[in-house]
């Protein structure tokens, strides 16, 4: 059985398309991500799995359940982190945890969960009191008062620092290993490709790839970058000449090499090497998700 | 209804912890009686027929505290508690959506009651203020006051789209009230042509079932004021109903 089932899913404000005909299928124990641009539709498309919103139309199912009709049985088993909450501010977080366990019928062990967030000492301060990341691994802790099947995570790390991204990464690595599904939304691609087992990306509404971040990659067929600065520059035609290489741009003093297979750093550099060029800052650039989107869309992702 | 209990019981810690919502609630009208009793003292006056001004000010006052609580209080909390999105965190636990507002009108409506409790205490301790009405009736009498008043208050906070104009409009409504309606100052003082305005506030009618109601009138006398606040509730609860907005 799968966790969740969404076919031909539409919802429109107006004139616009929000959500335009998307469908997919999240297994049970995996991190799902839902990856596109802001106003993609992500944020529409979570919603409406929530129970938050009603849908024009298709057919929704998570954990076999209808979100409109069936809204309460479903919301005692998800978990839900929703990109814009809050909490009065001067509840204090041992009693926010305590309210929200009253509410379900099954309830997790709220001191463990504080303590995994790493809250266990902030547990007698105020919401408001707290910085921005304490606050988000409240609401994380939140979504998983009620030891859900399903933990609904959306835009989780928008607005933390590249730190706190990354700490927020392994807890959410931890909470699936604790045999939870995933789905999350996110626009930082890199995001998606650490952490989700498959990946749709979204654009307008619409789905426009989905797959295990790897394969969606490897779709593009796409060349490895080789970048380095020179201090002279130097004649492009023995680089070309290079096993694999696909082309050379060379402006300003900086050198992209493009090219595929295995190797191809190792000959690039003898070649500079046995040339006696000096070179600074090599680094290599493969192709991740950003290309995908790219190259899918046509256009940059960027937040 | 499960977590019903515990959420009244937080709604009221919360209540607690905010002091200008605790000042206005609890605080205020015992002050105020403090402040005019120390002025004017008890004495039998033939003006408010042969009560004093504290056995007729306590009844007045408990309008309001009603009205702080249902035109400033809760039009701003609902608000910004809908603008902040925690009424939408609530909305994504099992809790029905009814058994949230019922903890809502619950906790204020116990801190309305603690205002009274704690102005009558004030009365009775430093003024021997006297009391010749059924304390059933009293207590009914303010349950239906402050009901019809709390509809009022979630009208206003489903209509402001911001807790900014939720206080405004909240306090543009109240302070007039408050002083034409003799809550604050007796109607007695009023000259004629304010209190023909009078009649038509809500309020007013507050005060006067609470004034008969604490000499020991019967309900008889005031049918007025029932059908008035009774048709105030009945349509504030399908208007605020109406209107009422988790986001």
């Amino acid at each position: 059985m799968t966790a969740i089932t969404i076919d031909q899913l539409h919802k429109s404000y107006g004139d616009l398309h929000a959500v335009d005909g998307v469908t997919f299928e999240v297994c049970p124990g995996e991190i799902f991500g839902m990856v596109g641009p802001n106003g993609a539709g992500k944020t529409t498309t979570i919603e409406c799995l929530e129970g938050l919103r009603r849908p024009d139309g298709g057919r929704l199912s998570v954990l076999g359940l209808d979100p409109q009709r069936q809204g309460y049985e479903l919301r005692e088993r998800i978990g839900v982190q929703l990109q814009e909450s809050s909490l009065p501010d001067r509840l204090k977080v041992r009693e926010v945890m305590g309210l929200f366990a009253a509410f379900y019928r099954r309830s997790a062990d709220s001191t463990a969960l504080l303590d995994q967030l790493g809250l266990a000492e902030k547990s007698g301060a105020a919401f408001g009191q707290l910085s921005g990341g304490q606050k988000q691994r409240l609401f994380i802790a939140l979504a998983l008062i009620n030891d859900p099947e399903i933990v609904f995570l959306d835009e989780l790390t928008t607005g933390l620092d590249p730190q706190a991204r990354r700490a927020m990464w392994e807890l959410v690595k931890g909470v699936r290993e604790r045999g939870k599904t995933i789905f999350l939304t996110t626009h930082y691609m890199e995001e998606a490709e650490h952490l989700c087992d498959r990946v749709a990306i979204i654009d307008h509404g619409k789905v426009v790839a989905l797959d295990t971040p790897r394969n969606l990659v490897a779709s593009l067929d796409a060349e490895n970058r080789i970048v380095f600065s020179l201090e002279a520059p130097v004649d492009d035609a023995p680089f070309r000449a290079i096993q694999g290489v696909t082309r050379v741009e060379q402006s300003g003093g900086r050198i992209i090499i493009f090219g595929r297979g295995d190797g191809l750093l190792v000959r690039v550099v003898m070649a500079l090497d046995s040339a006696k060029i000096r070179f600074r800052d090599l680094r290599t650039e493969q192709p991740s998700l950003e290309d995908v989107f790219l190259a899918l869309t046509g256009k940059e992702m960027r937040d | 209804m499960r977590g019903l209990w515990k959420l009244i019981v937080v709604e009221l810690k919360l209540y607690l912890r905010e002091p200008a919502a605790t000042f206005f609630t609890i605080i205020f009208a015992p002050m105020l009686l403090l402040l005019f009793g120390t002025i004017y003292g008890n004495k039998p006056n033939p003006f408010f027929g042969g009560r004093g001004m504290v056995d007729v000010s306590v009844p007045s006052y408990i309008a309001l505290i009603i009205i702080s609580v249902g035109f400033m209080g809760i039009p701003v909390a609902t608000a910004a508690n809908r603008e902040a999105g925690v009424l939408r965190r609530f909305r994504m636990t099992p809790l029905r959506p009814a058994a949230y507002i019922v903890s809502n009108i619950a906790s204020y409506y116990v801190m309305t009651a603690a205002g009274v409790v704690a102005l009558v205490v004030v009365g009775k301790a430093v003024y021997g203020m006297k009391f010749e009405g059924n304390i059933l009736s009293v207590w009914a009498g303010f349950t239906l006051g402050s009901l019809a008043f709390f509809a009022l208050g979630y009208l206003v906070a489903g209509v402001a789209s911001t807790a900014r104009i939720a206080q405004a409009v909240g306090m543009i409504a109240a302070f007039p009230m408050m002083f034409l309606s003799g809550s604050a100052i007796p109607l007695e003082v009023l000259p004629q042509s304010v209190r023909n305005v009078s009649r038509f506030l809500p309020l007013t009618h507050v005060v006067t079932l609470m004034r008969g109601l604490w000499a020991g009138e019967g309900w008889l006398k005031h049918q007025t004021e029932v059908a008035v606040l009774g048709g105030v509730l009945v349509v504030g609860i399908i208007l605020s109903a109406r209107f009422f907005r988790w986001e």
